[in-house]
């Protein structure tokens, strides 16, 4: 009996047109990302601005990470004053290496979610391991919708007293361990991390700072997109110090011996 | 008229003839088969006395380990040796084939090779096979001018350098090479720093692994050190699962004899020879 009034007034307002909630291909445009064959939806990234890698280490009595702040735009070195590595809470710190723009969206939410937590005011907050488990099912969770958070995360603090320091992937692959390193650094800076904790497991700060720091210069001098501006982040029983803008010195006195190519 | 047959007596080197076949082929679906390569740790570097070269031991066929403990270093004149990441045959033949070129040069100068003279004709060669020779090679050894260390790409690149890593491993070798490199090393200190960086190829890279061999370059000689360390032993079988002799207890004994029914004796008369 009630007819659609938009039938009768006008049967074709506007035929092929944007409806709401839907996505609108203007037409002449080509489409790239909509479905395959198989039906899939699929939105393929590639990563924008991104950061190189982050090394993470477990000491007597902490945990140390630490990162250069650069965020490269393709090969370009654009923004040279990123903080890659952050502070959650008194007891855990994330380094992201990978999509800068990922890493700045789950960092809000990350920041919101300690905010909520203070205005809940009842003595517990986020532990390392717990922020850990939430981002690999986020991170998962993502990849199986094929719109991944092109990151790997490296979560480090004091879990129950004890250090802890756990890695996650882009398509979420967790694990965690006493030393670990994304990106370059798990080619470069890893066997030199394993073979120093090898020979003394249980090191002091400041010699694992000196390792850490010996890591950063060989990625320095090997990785293209790497830069001699650091940060280092210490978590210990007392606390999290973040020191930034860390210039490292390096040595250039190969080039003399240098002549030629053969 | 008579039909001459011209023998033709083809040109040493490769031939691209099969190219473009095998390209259509890959595309239809059958694809070349994979080489048995080296995937491999191998290091060079400059010190005090000489040069000194390092290699894994490791030649894997796609994921497999072909051989435990294979020989990655090369003779290429008494001062200068090689060694070579890629593929195998490659290598090997690559090698043979510029030993006996320097051999054959330094017969005809009458001076001993300099290692410039290996790198030229090593990087010459390879260019002409725009890289499908998959060798990567470290070449080093000691000369008039000094000691040298370059390092050859399978696309006909060198470059000079006080230190130098290749193959799958150099991203851990190098790392240890650049914490550890200083101008003017002594032999010891040089051993080890060598032997830490393969260990890191090693111990870090899957395509590499088993022992270090060693090569060390001097003026008054070459030492060939294989291997340098044992890095991975062999696990010892800690016991037998054999049993001994007379453990299980005999119950009872039946002796059933074979009985002999009648024997032939059929003699084969000898064959002479099909001469055909």
């Amino acid at each position: 009996m009630y007819a659609n009034p938009n039938s009768i007034i006008n049967p074709s307002l506007w035929p092929n047109g944007p409806a709401p909630g839907c996505f609108f291909n203007f037409p002449g445009t080509s489409v790239t990302s909509t479905s395959s064959k198989s039906g899939i939806i699929t939105r393929t990234q590639s990563p924008v601005t991104t950061g190189t890698s982050i090394l993470g280490l477990v000491f007597d009595g902490g945990v140390m990470l630490a990162g250069d702040m650069l965020g490269s735009y393709g090969s370009m070195a654009k923004f040279r004053s990123i903080e890659r590595i952050i502070k959650v809470n008194n007891s855990t710190v994330l380094g992201a290496t990978g999509d800068i723009a990922d890493f700045q969206h789950l960092k809000a939410i990350i920041e919101q979610k300690v905010i909520d937590e203070d205005c809940a005011d009842d003595g517990f907050t986020l532990k390392p391991k717990a922020l850990h488990t939430w981002l690999t099912r986020v991170l998962y969770n993502r990849r199986s919708k094929f719109d991944p958070l092109w990151n790997t995360f490296l979560v480090a603090g004091i879990e129950d007293g004890e250090p802890y320091l756990g890695c996650v992937d882009k398509i979420g692959t967790a694990f965690s361990d006493s030393k670990i390193a994304t990106g370059y650094g798990a080619h470069i800076a890893l066997p030199l991390m394993r073979e120093g904790l090898e020979k003394k497991p249980q090191m002091t700060k400041e010699e694992a700072r000196a390792l850490l720091i010996n890591c950063l210069r060989v990625l320095f001098y090997r990785d293209c997109r790497a830069l001699n501006k650091h940060q280092i982040a210490t978590i210990t029983k007392e606390g999290v110090t973040i020191e930034n803008n860390i210039e490292l010195d390096t040595n250039w006195e190969v080039a003399n011996f240098v002549i030629g190519y053969e | 008229m008579a039909s001459t047959k011209v023998v033709n007596i083809p040109k040493g080197g490769f031939s691209f003839e099969n190219c473009q076949r095998n390209n259509f082929m890959a595309n239809q679906g059958f694809p070349a088969p994979k080489a048995v390569k080296t995937g491999t740790t191998i290091a060079g570097f400059i010190f005090k006395d000489g040069v000194i070269l390092g290699a894994d031991t490791r030649a894997t066929e796609g994921n497999i380990v072909a051989d435990k403990n294979c020989f990655k270093l090369h003779y290429m004149a008494p001062n200068i040796y090689c060694a070579g990441a890629g593929t195998a045959a490659d290598l090997e033949m690559t090698t043979l084939q510029m030993s006996s070129q320097l051999e054959l040069h330094r017969l005809n100068t009458g001076r001993q090779i300099k290692v410039a003279t290996a790198n030229r004709l090593l990087k010459q060669m390879l260019f002409r096979y725009q890289g499908h020779i998959g060798a990567a090679l470290v070449l080093g050894g000691i000369d008039s001018s000094g000691p040298h260390v370059c390092c050859i790409y399978p696309h006909g690149s060198t470059d000079s350098l006080p230190f130098v890593a290749m193959g799958s491993g150099s991203l851990a070798a190098m790392a240890f090479l650049e914490s550890g490199w200083k101008p003017d090393m002594e032999l010891a200190e040089a051993k080890v720093l060598m032997r830490n960086a393969i260990c890191g190829g090693i111990f870090n890279d899957l395509m590499s692994g088993s022992h270090v061999d060693l090569c060390i370059i001097t003026r008054e000689k070459a030492e060939m050190i294989r291997p340098f360390e044992v890095a991975n032993v062999k696990g010892e079988r800690q016991g037998s699962y054999r049993y001994p002799h007379g453990c299980t207890a005999t119950l009872s004994t039946r002796v059933i004899p074979i009985e002999i029914e009648s024997t032939v004796v059929r003699p084969v008369a000898e064959e002479s020879m099909d001469t055909a």
